[in-house]
């Protein structure tokens, strides 16, 4: 069983990118659950939502304190809380912002790193920072969990409340192509 | 070209709330009565979008409180309609009244109760407060474990409110945030299949508002005097007796089901790894899949325990519980509420009501309230507790299970 978190900023369609990436995965045949953490949500707010994927069937609906992989979908999220709390060793990291991996400062666990400016994407294709689908791009690139052609499919049935669905595949595959994979040796010793 | 492998039609990825709200368009129920109310909110809005979409043809009445809510639909199934709505906390608080009074006129309705903790201290979150707050009105209570379950269980709940040796309103109730929001594939059965499966209704045969045979609904019974109390306790009796009767009915279509669409779903307690248990856990709702790992991981390390998740718990199935607990040398029962009146949790008083006939020590656990979350680690904690109660045989305080998180 793998275990991602998502973690993003109220209005940026965290919750909705865990239910895209289930429908996903569960269209390539695999056992899925997303939960959305849950909180007085409100717009700018910082957001998680948890979701394990697994070849057999999967009993619990629980939240996710030891993920494998984090997904970040806004770039300043991480200091407003700790996304690397709990992480798992030669985790994966997916993260959005326009800075190099050596200006990055994150945790000696991560063993792989996905990084893609998909803000500066989203106000391309938006006009505003809506990274979702984007990021969702950036994490099958890095991961590899997931195909674009799953994701695409899903996005398709996927109704968005405010932009459209062109929009959104645009965004799905220029995050897939803009994303840069890093593989991290470790750096200490268990 | 493209690589995505079509799932076959009759699969879904969606949430609880939305799980619920496809079994009653599949059920084909004639009149819906809502008012929108945290975490229900999204299932009356996906009723809302399936009848204006047309995938279910029923007539929705938008009323300004859930006492009107449960009055409208009063009226609907004394005139024969298969009727729905969904509630909860201070919701299911406003709707008391005909809430009450459902039961004794034996009116066959069916409403999900997206489970939520009762204020105050002020919360909008998931707990069993609210169901086990009324188990005593009257109400067949059905918990779901997972989304499938809801689906499931919503379409039958139908089949054995609507039976003739039952009669009675039937909730159906799935966990507040863990379910309502949680998404995952799920199977959906045919229409056509569903519709055979529940038949004709026939739903005011006993008790009718129809010209075509006028009858006082409802009049006044009781007192002191004449024929009054004899026939209060008639009425009383036959509530009381309605409700034994579902056990069975429950057991009935919950076969059925299986026989039918391929899915069993242990209808009263199932039990799960209690063959050659010494311990075992008693659960209510989602909390059961962790407790089920939790379960396993204790296998693992050489603990012989098992669980029984209790799925019907009013009528409540004393017997069937006794039977699977028999052999266990002590018993934790894991409440998602608590029972102001006895310090403990509600499931754990049911369950040693159920074990007085015999020995067995037992010990409340309560977590979860107000949308806490009991993970497998907080049931290795109550499966700890439990061990050392076997050992000790003395009673023990509530442990509660999120007290230090």
């Amino acid at each position: 069983m793998i275990e991602l978190r998502i973690h993003g900023r109220g209005g940026q369609g965290a919750v909705l990118a865990g239910n895209i990436l289930a429908a996903a995965m569960a269209l390539e045949g695999r056992h899925v659950v997303a939960i959305p953490s849950f909180g007085f949500e409100r717009r700018g707010a910082p957001v998680a939502s948890f979701l394990r994927f697994d070849t057999r069937e999967i009993r619990q609906f629980t939240n996710i304190y030891a993920p494998d992989c984090v997904l970040c979908i806004d770039p300043t999220v991480g200091r407003a809380v700790n996304v690397f709390e709990g992480i798992k060793d030669d985790a994966v990291w997916v993260q959005t912002t326009a800075k190099p991996l050596p200006e990055l400062q994150f945790s000696e666990k991560i063993a792989t790193v996905g990084l893609c400016d998909a803000v500066a994407i989203a106000r391309d294709i938006f006009g505003r920072s809506i990274t979702n689908t984007i990021m969702l791009g950036a994490f099958a690139r890095t991961t590899g969990y997931v195909s674009l052609a799953a994701l695409r499919a899903a996005t398709e049935e996927s109704a968005f409340r405010d932009a459209g669905l062109k929009q959104n595949l645009e965004g799905l595959a220029r995050g897939y192509e803009e994303t840069v994979v890093h593989h991290i040796e470790r750096r200490v010793a268990a | 070209m493209s690589a995505v492998l079509k799932p076959k039609p009759n699969y879904i990825v969606c949430d609880g709330n939305e799980a619920a709200a496809w079994a009653v368009s599949l059920s084909q129920v004639d009149m819906v009565a809502v008012y929108p109310i945290t975490p229900q909110s999204s299932l009356v809005e996906y009723l809302a979008k399936f009848i204006a979409d047309g995938r279910l043809g029923a007539e929705i009445v938008d009323v300004e409180g859930e006492h009107s809510v449960l009055s409208v639909l009063q009226g609907a199934t004394l005139a024969g309609a298969r009727t729905y709505t969904a509630s909860c906390g201070p919701g299911l608080a406003f709707m008391f009244e005909p809430y009450m009074r459902t039961p004794g006129m034996r009116l066959p309705m069916v409403m999900t109760i997206v489970t939520r903790d009762t204020l105050t201290p002020q919360s909008v979150w998931g707990g069993h407060q609210d169901a086990m707050s009324v188990r005593e009105v009257g109400w067949i209570q059905i918990y779901c474990e997972n989304l499938q379950e809801i689906l499931d269980t919503t379409i039958m709940a139908y089949r054995i409110a609507e039976h003739h040796d039952v009669m009675l309103p039937v909730n159906v109730c799935h966990d507040g945030n863990y379910l309502s929001f949680a998404t995952g594939r799920l199977e959906l059965p045919e229409a056509a299949e569903v519709a055979e499966f529940l038949g004709t209704r026939d739903v005011n045969w006993h008790v009718a508002l129809d010209p075509e045979r006028p009858m006082a609904v409802d009049p006044l019974t009781g007192g002191a005097g004449g024929p009054g109390p004899a026939l209060f306790v008639r009425y009383r009796k036959g509530q009381c007796q309605g409700m034994q009767n579902s056990l069975a009915v429950i057991e009935e279509v919950h076969a059925d089901w299986a026989r039918r669409f391929g899915r069993y779903h242990a209808p009263l307690v199932e039990a799960y790894r209690m063959d050659d248990a010494e311990l075992a856990l008693v659960t209510l709702g989602s909390m059961t899949g962790a407790a089920k790992d939790a379960v396993d991981a204790a296998r693992a390390r050489g603990q012989k325990v098992g669980l029984a998740k209790v799925k019907t718990y009013r009528p409540f199935p004393a017997k069937k519980l006794a039977e699977i607990l028999s052999p266990v040398k002590a018993v934790a029962v894991v409440d998602r509420s608590v029972s102001f009146g006895w310090n403990c949790g509600p499931l754990f008083q049911d369950t040693l009501a159920a074990l007085q006939a015999s020995n067995i020590p037992a010990m409340s656990c309560i977590g979860g309230l107000a949308g806490a979350d009991i993970t497998i680690a907080h049931f290795a904690v109550a499966i700890e507790a439990c061990a050392e109660l076997a050992r000790t045989r003395t009673p023990v305080d509530t442990l509660w299970l999120n007290e230090h998180d």
